[in-house]
């Protein structure tokens, strides 16, 4: 089956055996190995074990994409093993169970490996007092600064100490003071005072981004995290040691003492700024984006995101936005204009319209142009745009959705090499209406000379340009925040995002106008929904045959490409 | 009556003895490592054969030789774990991070006897195919390491060490690092990361055990220098009569430093369990008993983290009688015979083998956050519970030294301390800073709990009289 979709990235690996452990007195069977930060399968540790069987136990400093350093003890548990007699075989009580010999001392959960017949215990009161203890010590130096620390409202400190926290402090010596306000990079701020040490930051920074930046200076409670002198924190991943801090301790200059963050609207979407498509969640509030954070998508980004796609918000948000439907140099509405649009194309003779769409369009809007092209014989393709990759996560491709534009036929293997067959159709008097989608065509071989011969030239974008300026129909669309769809990544996982915020004026998601052209044009009348419209594209689509908009998921689907 | 018994300071102290190897050799130096190396396999009664490091490797076990760093756990057993068949390098490294507040026997071996460590080490290399060896020196004993590095010369000059050791095909490499001055680097895996140059922040076990996954990630056996020192000792005489020295399950020397006011303090080597703590204390070729005038208050038995012993305690000693047959004694703490055994059912430990006695003229809450400064200065700061605690009993302890204590202190300090042992660290240390903490206020708690009394005491009357203070200051 050439188009055969499928949520898995690797082959099935080869069958695991699977044990038996209690936690808490129930019984579940878990894998013997499961694979580790790093993706390789090393002994099942409790605190897996205790995830299968979704029991919560708290921890700081243990990720699962981070190497296991134990350091936190908040995730301390007591345990037992069957019993051994002097013969070594397992001590039967009389109720025919095994006798369990308790272990006289706990246990990280985060690194400990479970055995055949294995009891955790996570809720004695043993561990009740441990978890205490561990969050005292936590907070005993901590500065209690939640009413201005940006990580009120998503704090581990805050979230453990309604289960574990005192109301009042028995602390009464004077606190270690550290450094607050330290500029460790151009993105980030570290209050050490804030900081639990757990190294999540360091571990990220040296294992995962590759940049051995961060490390521990002084000793004991005076420990605290800081690059080496004269070296700022600078890679293009520092922001996610802001994701992974469970404390206020990193912030991200962009985002600090902005929003309260139980004030954000938290909006499952995409990064647009490469091909890769890292999964995103967009906070917004009342209309405006204030940050974007990587949600976890093992197929694509896992737990990470780059700074720069991270950043790359605030152009949604300019004041020189494209907000009026304009036609011929004045504001019209998008009925009148696409009434004239629709007449114009209609009459155009078959052969001379060409369409300069964008591989940061979604895949719907994509296939829609893909319709009208079919119908009026016009020639297509779409800019390609190259800049550098790295191991991780950035990729040399920078445009979102180049496969969608290629498996809706909108562009070719080589994208962009029908450009100068369209600058010289449009020489040559051939090509008498463009439409474009999203692209300055004149930085693209097609300048203003030859588009100003042109007897209509159609432009659909976000913000002002070169090209908007001597289009004839100038059709405000909608940033990827202000509307819904999906995206093809370069390794074909298609991957759908929601809409966070309204588009500005009168400014439309372009799939919604397409939608109405296309159906005065060629008389199709689609889905007026994007559910709709994925399926009906999926069924029309070959690589996308049997998908569905409800089966991509939050995470998406990966397709032949 | 109890003796010294002097098996490795045998020479190191008798006039005219040196640290060259000349000297050693004279005193039958390397002639331990000769022996080793000449050992042929030997026939087992199931037809297998025993080559000569795996007899040496038994001959330690049958010696119930037990490390001399602290733990006091069986060397031959700690030797059996090694991973063997991982196809990677085996590495030994001697802990000479000595910094155990009260211990001073290792820089004695290092400063008098060098050659005695190296040839032990060799030895010890040879019997597990270790190639490459260290010795990890403290970093305050610059002298030490400038003698050792001296006596690698020297033996490498007498290949003892290098390539094809005295023909036998047998190559060893051996270093010394020094340390850069944290007590946390003679914890084994701390030790272990600061030799591979980063911050001593001891390992996590499982899965880091050092026999499996130590140094650079290979298997790793890191013993104590008066521990290889014994190996030595172990071949040359044979681990069955090593066995008779000491008491069952104790045996072999002992170096005991002796420290705190008694009159003739300093380092003397017993064997193990031959001496009770009261005649180390006070027997004239011993400790010489305490300053004239003064009484015994209290006695940290084995370094400083071992749970203090108060003058006049008894204890329940199961000891086997003639016929071998288990009873129960009532033991006073000074008649506990100075071994592992015996002072761990006294409920402490004779960990580094070192001894502070405290007379009747000792704060013991000052001698306390005495010891409390140093812990909260050497915790490493890696995992919560002794990062935080250790710092916060000393600023505890310190407040009620400066006259700022309260009634509850003693109660308040016990609950800080009872956060920190039992598992809850992610090494040893947890135990070591908060054991003396626990084990002070268990015995002596009235002398805190008065002190913070007087405190508040005072503090009232000097509210009650706003002018004395200012008064006092002209």
């Amino acid at each position: 089956m050439s188009t055969a979709a499928s949520t898995e990235t690797k082959p099935a690996a080869p069958a695991i055996e699977k044990i038996k452990v209690k936690v808490d007195g129930r019984e579940i069977e878990v894998p013997r190995l499961m694979a580790d930060w790093s993706g390789k399968l090393t002994p099942t540790t409790m605190i897996q074990a205790c995830e299968l069987a979704k029991t919560d136990v708290p921890h700081y400093c243990w990720h699962p994409q981070l190497p296991v350093v134990g350091n936190c003890r908040m995730c301390l548990v007591e345990f037992g093993t069957p019993a051994l007699g002097p013969d070594r075989k397992p001590v039967i009580n009389p109720d025919g169970t095994a006798k369990i010999a308790k272990s006289p001392r706990p246990a990280i959960s985060c690194a400990t490996p479970i055995s055949p017949g294995m009891e955790i215990y996570t809720t004695t009161p043993a561990v009740k007092q441990m978890r205490e203890g561990v969050l005292e010590s936590l907070l005993i130096n901590h500065p209690l600064d939640c009413t201005i620390c940006d990580q009120a409202g998503e704090c581990k400190l805050q979230e453990y100490s309604i289960d574990y926290g005192q109301s009042a402090s028995r602390f009464v010596e004077a606190k270690v003071h550290k450094p607050k306000a330290v500029d460790l990079g151009p993105r980030i701020m570290l209050d050490a005072e804030r900081c639990i040490l757990c190294t999540r930051c360091i571990r990220f920074t040296r294992d995962i981004a590759g940049d051995d930046k961060l490390g521990i200076i002084n000793r004991g409670s005076y420990n605290t995290i800081a690059t080496f002198p004269g070296t700022p924190f600078d890679n293009n991943y520092t922001l996610n040691t802001v994701d992974i801090c469970p404390v206020g301790a990193l912030t991200s200059k962009d985002f600090r003492f902005q929003m309260r963050v139980w004030f954000l609207r938290e909006t499952k979407s995409l990064c647009t700024s490469c091909g890769t498509g890292c999964s995103t969640l967009l906070g917004s509030r009342e209309e405006k984006l204030f940050r974007y954070t990587p949600r976890d998508n093992p197929a694509v980004n896992g737990p990470w995101m780059c700074d720069a796609g991270r950043l790359n918000y605030k152009w949604i948000q300019r004041a020189d936005r494209l907000k009026e439907v304009q036609v011929f140099g004045k504001k019209n509405t998008w009925a009148a204009a696409l009434y004239q649009i629709s007449d114009r194309l209609k009459r155009a003779q078959a052969g001379s319209v060409a369409i300069i769409a964008s591989a940061r369009q979604t895949n719907e809007e994509l296939w829609l142009i893909s319709k009208l092209k079919a119908k009026l014989g016009a020639v297509s393709d779409s800019v390609a745009r190259f800049g550098e990759a790295d191991k991780l996560l950035v990729s040399a491709d920078k445009n979102p959705n180049t496969n969608g534009a290629r498996l809706t036929g909108i562009c070719f293997t080589e994208i962009g090499s029908n450009l100068p067959q369209i600058a010289a159709g449009i020489q040559s008097g051939k090509i008498r209406t463009l439409i474009v989608f999203g692209e300055d065509v004149t930085k693209h071989g097609i300048g203003a000379d030859l588009l100003g011969k042109l007897e209509t030239l159609i432009v659909s974008d976000i913000l002002p340009n070169e090209t908007v300026k001597l289009a004839h129909y100038v059709l405000p669309g909608a940033a990827h925040a202000e509307k819904r769809g999906s995206f093809t990544n370069t390794k074909g996982r298609v991957q759908k995002f929601m809409k966070a915020v309204e588009a500005p004026g009168d400014a439309r998601a372009e799939w919604e106008f397409l939608h109405d052209l296309v159906h005065n044009i060629t008389g199709q009348n689609g889905f007026v929904t994007i559910e709709g419209l994925f399926n009906e594209m999926a069924k029309d689509v070959p690589a996308f045959n049997g998908l569905s908009w409800a089966a991509l998921g939050d995470t998406g689907v990966t397709v032949q490409i | 009556m109890a003796q010294e018994y002097k098996l490795i300071l045998k020479y190191a102290d008798e006039p005219g003895y040196t640290p060259d190897i000349e000297c050693y050799l004279r005193h039958g130096g390397y002639e331990g490592l000769k022996k080793a190396l000449a050992m042929q396999p030997k026939d087992l009664p199931d037809g297998k054969k025993l080559s000569g490091p795996e007899q040496i490797r038994e001959d330690v076990k049958v010696s119930g030789l037990r490390g001399r760093g602290g733990a006091g756990f069986s060397c031959g057993l700690k030797w059996s774990f090694v991973d063997r068949r991982s196809g990677k390098p085996i590495y030994l490294i001697c802990n000479a991070d000595e910094s155990e507040p009260g211990t001073f026997k290792d820089r004695q071996i290092i400063h008098k006897d060098p050659h005695q460590l190296i040839e032990g080490m060799i030895i010890s290399c040879f019997a597990n195919d270790v190639k490459l060896a260290y010795i990890y020196i403290r970093g305050e004993m610059p002298e030490g390491a400038k003698i050792l590095n001296q006596a690698l010369k020297e033996a490498r000059a007498k290949n003892f060490l290098g390539k094809n050791i005295l023909g036998t095909g047998y190559d060893l490499e051996m270093h010394v690092h020094r340390g850069a001055g944290a007590y946390i680097c003679g914890e084994e895996t701390g030790l272990i990361e600061s030799l591979e140059g980063k911050r001593p922040y001891p390992r996590i076990k499982p899965p880091y055990f050092p026999a499996v996954l130590g140094l650079w990630m290979c298997p790793t056996i890191v013993n104590n220098v008066e521990t290889l020192c014994n190996v030595k000792h172990i071949v040359e005489m044979g681990g069955a009569a090593f066995a008779k020295l000491g008491t069952p399950n104790n045996t072999g020397t002992r170096i005991v430093s002796l420290s705190g006011q008694v009159k003739r303090p300093g380092y003397y080597e017993i064997e193990v369990g031959k001496a009770t703590l009261g005649e180390l204390i006070n027997d004239p070729k011993f400790g010489g008993g305490l300053l004239d005038g003064r009484k015994l208050k209290a006695i940290i038995p084995g370094g400083s983290s071992s749970k203090i012993l108060k003058a006049g305690e008894k204890f329940k000693l199961k000891k086997k009688d003639a016929e071998g047959k288990e009873v129960v004694v009532d033991t006073d703490m000074l008649d506990l015979p100075y071994d592992f055994d015996s002072l761990a059912q006294a409920g402490t430990m004779s960990g580094s083998s070192a001894i502070i006695v405290m007379d009747d003229s000792v704060d013991i809450v000052e001698a306390l956050a005495n010891l409390s400064e140093f812990y909260a200065h050497e915790s490493c700061g890696q995992c919560t519970p002794c990062r935080e605690g250790s710092l916060w009993m000393n600023k505890t302890l310190h407040r009620l030294t400066h006259g700022e204590g309260r009634k509850q202190d003693a109660e308040y300090l016990g609950k800080i301390a009872d956060n920190i042992p039992g598992g809850r660290t992610i090494c040893a240390f947890g135990e070591a800073c908060s054991w003396p903490v626990q084990s002070f206020l268990a015995k002596f708690k009235d002398e805190f709990v008065a002190k913070g009394a007087a405190d508040e005491e005072r503090r009232a009357q000097e509210a009650g009289q706003p002018n004395a203070l200012a008064e006092a200051h002209h």
